[in-house]
Order: C-alpha cells, then structure tokens, then sequence
C-alpha cells in the first residue's frame, strides 16, 4: 500500500491545476492519469480559447495544457502516473491503480477526482459500422497522430464541440459534407457557425440521421427531417455518399468512481447526467473526497482549472496544510467562477449548480 | 491518409516504423499507436462483435470501448487505439473466418 495526502485522478486542466495547489502547500501529491501524456481534452484542441485573460483565453488548447504541465516541473513531491488507470474507489480511500498489466494500491488522506466526461452515443440503424466515430477519436486521430478520419465526413450536433470538430477537419484537408442538427437553431456559438457556412459547409437544422448503410465498412448514411416535436417526417429521407460519420451529441461527466465508493449522486440533466451532490467546500458526501472540473458537470476548461484550484486549496485546508494567502486566494476563486459562469449563456450550468448544492444569486 | 500540410501543427513523421498486418508488411511512424498506422493504411474493419460477429472498428479512439482490439504479438484483445506501434509486431484482426454471409 503507497501512501499519500492526496491522489488526484485525471490528469486535464482540473486536475493539473489541483495539483500545482496542492505541491505549492508541501502535500505529497499523486496524479493518475490513464492517457500517455498529462493534459486532458486540452491537447487536441488547436484552436484559441474563449473565456476571460486569467484562463489563458485567446491561447491554443494544446499550449494551454504546456503552461499547466510546465508549472509543475520541478517538484519532489509530486508523483505523475501515466498510461494509468484508476479502476477502483473504496470508501476508505484506497485506491486501485492498473498500470503496465500490474494492479497497485494507494491510500490517500485526501481524493480529487478530475476524470472529466465520455461523449454521449446515439440510436440509429446500424450505428456499429466502421466509419462511425465520436467527435473525441476523431480529434485524436487528426491532432495526435496526424491521421485524417476518412475523405469525406458528415457530422451529427452543432454544439460548440460540433461546430470546432467540423473546422479542424476541414483544416486537416477532409471535407464536411453536411452537418446535420436535430433542433431548429445552432446550438454553439453563432461566430463558429458562420466560419463554417463560409467555408461552403451544409447545415441542415431539423434532421437527423436514420440510418447508416454500408457492408464493411460506412459508405452512405440516410438523413431524415424531423418536425417541432423531433418526430421524423414521412418521406423526407435522403441519402449522403460518406466514409465517415461524427457523432457530437454531447458529453456526460465520468462519475463512476464516486458511485462505486458510494458518495451520493444527483442526476442533473443541465449538468450532463450523474454528479456527485457537494458541501461548499467541494466535497462530495465522503470526507476528504473532493471533485472538479467536467465530472461536476459539463463545463469549459477555463472552469475547470478554477475549480480545480478551489479543491486544490480545500484539499490542503482541510489537512491543516498552508498557503500564503489563503482566504484571499479562495475569495478570489469564487469572484473567477461567478464571473465565468454570468449572463445568459451561464443560465444553464447556473440552474443545475443550484441542484447539486452551490449556490448562485 | 496521413494530413500533409496543417496549418497549425506539425507532425513528425521522420522514423519509419515497420510491421505486419494478418502476415502482410505495412510501416507506420514512430508516435503512432497500432490503430493510426492501420488507419493510414487504409484498413477499417477491425474485430468482429463478440455474439453477431458483426463489423467493427475505431470508435473512441481512448480506451474505452474495446472496439479497435486485435491480436498483438500472440497475445489476444489487444486495445490498438492504445498501444504503441513497435518495429517488428505482428498484428492480426479479430475476424472470425466462418461467418455465415
Ligand atoms: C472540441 C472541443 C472544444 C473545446 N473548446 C473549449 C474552449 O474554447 N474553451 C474552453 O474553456 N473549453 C473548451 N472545451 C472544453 C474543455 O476542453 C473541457 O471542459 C475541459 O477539458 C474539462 O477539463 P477536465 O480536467 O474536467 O476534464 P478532461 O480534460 O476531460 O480531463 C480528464 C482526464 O482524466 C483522465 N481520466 C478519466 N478517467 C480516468 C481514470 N479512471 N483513471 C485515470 N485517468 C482518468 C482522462 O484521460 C483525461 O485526461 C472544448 C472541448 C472540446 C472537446
Ligand atoms: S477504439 Fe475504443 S478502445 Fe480502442
């Protein structure tokens, strides 16, 4: 059994920001991470950020990642475990660890739990074929590996994920043959919409996608309309020559961890799913077991790496660690999210925050 | 397909790395992962479903979903989308040979 004062799982923006906390206040410090390199849904974005100054807005997502990993150069009280998987979560906070075909323990004081989130799938005829990815592996094949997904791509969702899929593809040489919504309007951001109309991409709004027909592998998919109530309207299918489809219909936070050591869960469809009910210190309904970031709900990275800070910082509270500063750092923190999370287009993440027990005037 | 020419990236694609695929001789790049050098290779069927033995390929591309598994190196249900390509392996797809169709 390895000891420590906090193990940290998931290695993205939240995490890594809890950890340059947590190293900061002298807490000895391990980061699980199941991917070969630390960084989360970061490093497969290439295009600038939105958000405000202090969460690097304007920055490249991948060179975001480098200034969260940089700042925790250094320190002998941190320990990286990469292509790592945290497999299992007990009460007691015993953690079970595979890595290299091997099966380790570690007891922590304390637990931050940063896995982030898994996308959504969805139902139709025949939606196994090879040719068929999530936005997530599509993205990776192209900004990890250089890999083009096919010749030709149609993609399902117009959220922000959707619409910025559709522009790195296009960027990679692929072309977008359609991008199909099922509500009546864009979901994401109108200025990522635009760019995409005026690259010549289709958007059809009201249609889905009914089926995928091909033997081996995806050759054409079968869109069809819906009407006000999404329900498919009667001979308005048609067909889309394709090699591959995307589906970006969402993400949902990977809470499975904290359900199996038995914290209490909230179902909150603003938040994408299940989430860990939390005090105001961040705590789910186990001491000293913490969360932040997408797994709380689906969010932005500028949030995360907030609220990867606050645990970071109640962490090191709550086992009578110190920071200079510390009341003005939390006050701080908070004003950030408050001011990341106003105005209309923080509504949403607002009203499912108020379910699971942050409170928002 | 590898991409050529991005605008914002670089890709390293400097170190050949050979192996083989159901006995035939491919290469990938070194960085790659199994997946990504079939992928270039133009191969997208990669296992069949365990019970319809039906077709499948890369789906999440991160470890999640055992869809991309094949037989590496004589050891079966490897997950391809993420493990490393090496010089020399010996990958061998998932299809089973007495499919009905
Ligand atoms: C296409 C796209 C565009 C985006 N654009 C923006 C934008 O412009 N601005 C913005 O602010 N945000 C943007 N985001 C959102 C942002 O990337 C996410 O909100 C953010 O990455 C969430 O951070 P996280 O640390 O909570 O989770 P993640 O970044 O998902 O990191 C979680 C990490 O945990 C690891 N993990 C999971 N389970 C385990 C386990 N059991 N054991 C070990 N490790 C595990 C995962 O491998 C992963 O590395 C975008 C996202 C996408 C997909
Ligand atoms: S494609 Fe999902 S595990 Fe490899």
């Amino acid at each position: 059994m390895i000891n420590r004062d906090l193990v940290i799982v998931g290695g993205g923006p939240a995490g890594l920001s809890a950890a340059k906390i947590a190293i900061d206040a002298g807490m000895k410090v391990t980061i699980v991470e199941r991917f070969n390199q630390l960084g989360g849904q970061l490093i497969k974005q290439t295009h600038k950020f939105f958000g405000s100054q202090l969460q690097y807005a304007k920055t490249r997502g991948f060179d975001i990642a480098n200034i969260l990993i940089d700042d925790l150069a250094g320190y002998d009280n941190l320990e990286i475990l990469l292509d790592a998987t945290c497999v299992a979560m007990y009460p007691d906070k015993v953690l079970t660890i595979y890595q290299n075909n091997k099966y380790m323990k570690y007891k922590a004081k304390s637990v931050i739990i940063a896995t982030g989130a898994s996308e959504k799938f969805l139902a139709f005829e025949n939606n196994d074929l090879p040719g068929i990815y999530g936005a997530g592996a599509v993205q990776t094949l192209m900004n990890i590996y250089g890999i083009k997904p096919g010749k030709e791509v149609v993609m399902i969702g117009s959220g922000n994920i959707g619409l910025i899929v559709s522009y790195q593809l296009i960027q990679a040489g692929v072309k977008v043959k359609a991008l199909v919504e099922a509500a009546s309007k864009v979901g994401g951001y109108l200025v990522h919409a635009a760019k995409l109309k005026r690259l010549g991409v289709d958007i059809l709004l009201n249609t889905t996608v009914k089926k995928a027909i091909g033997k081996e592998k995806l050759e054409k998919v079968v869109t069809v309309k819906l009407d006000d109530n999404w329900q498919e309207i009667a001979n308005t299918e048609k067909e889309i020559k394709t090699d591959a489809l995307c589906i970006s219909v969402g993400l949902s936070p990977l809470h499975q961890l904290m359900s199996m050591a038995g914290a209490k869960m909230l179902d909150v469809s603003e938040l994408g799913g299940y989430v860990p009910k939390k005090s105001c210190d961040y705590e789910t309904t186990i001491p000293n077991v913490y969360a932040c970031g997408d797994v709380t709900g689906i969010e932005e990275a500028s949030s995360a790496m907030v609220e990867g800070k606050i645990t970071g910082l109640m962490a090191v509270k709550h086992l009578g660690f110190k920071l200079d500063n510390m009341e003005k750092l939390e006050a701080d923190l908070n004003d950030q999210l408050c001011i990341l999370r106003q105005g209309p287009c923080g509504e949403k993440i607002r009203c499912g925050l108020k379910k699971v027990g942050e409170i928002y005037d | 397909m590898r991409i050529n020419e991005h605008p914002i990236i670089d890709f390293d694609h400097s170190k050949k790395i050979h192996f083989t695929y159901n006995g035939k001789s491919m290469f990938g790049y070194e960085g790659d992962t199994i997946a990504a050098a079939l992928f270039d290779n133009g191969i997208r069927y990669f296992s069949d479903s365990v019970i319809y033995k039906r077709p499948r390929g890369l789906y999440c591309a991160i470890g999640n979903c055992g869809s991309c598994n094949m037989q590496v190196n004589g050891e079966d249900n490897v997950k391809t989308c993420m493990t490393l390509l090496e010089e020399n392996m010996e990958v061998i797809s998932e299809i089973s040979e007495d499919k009905d169709d």
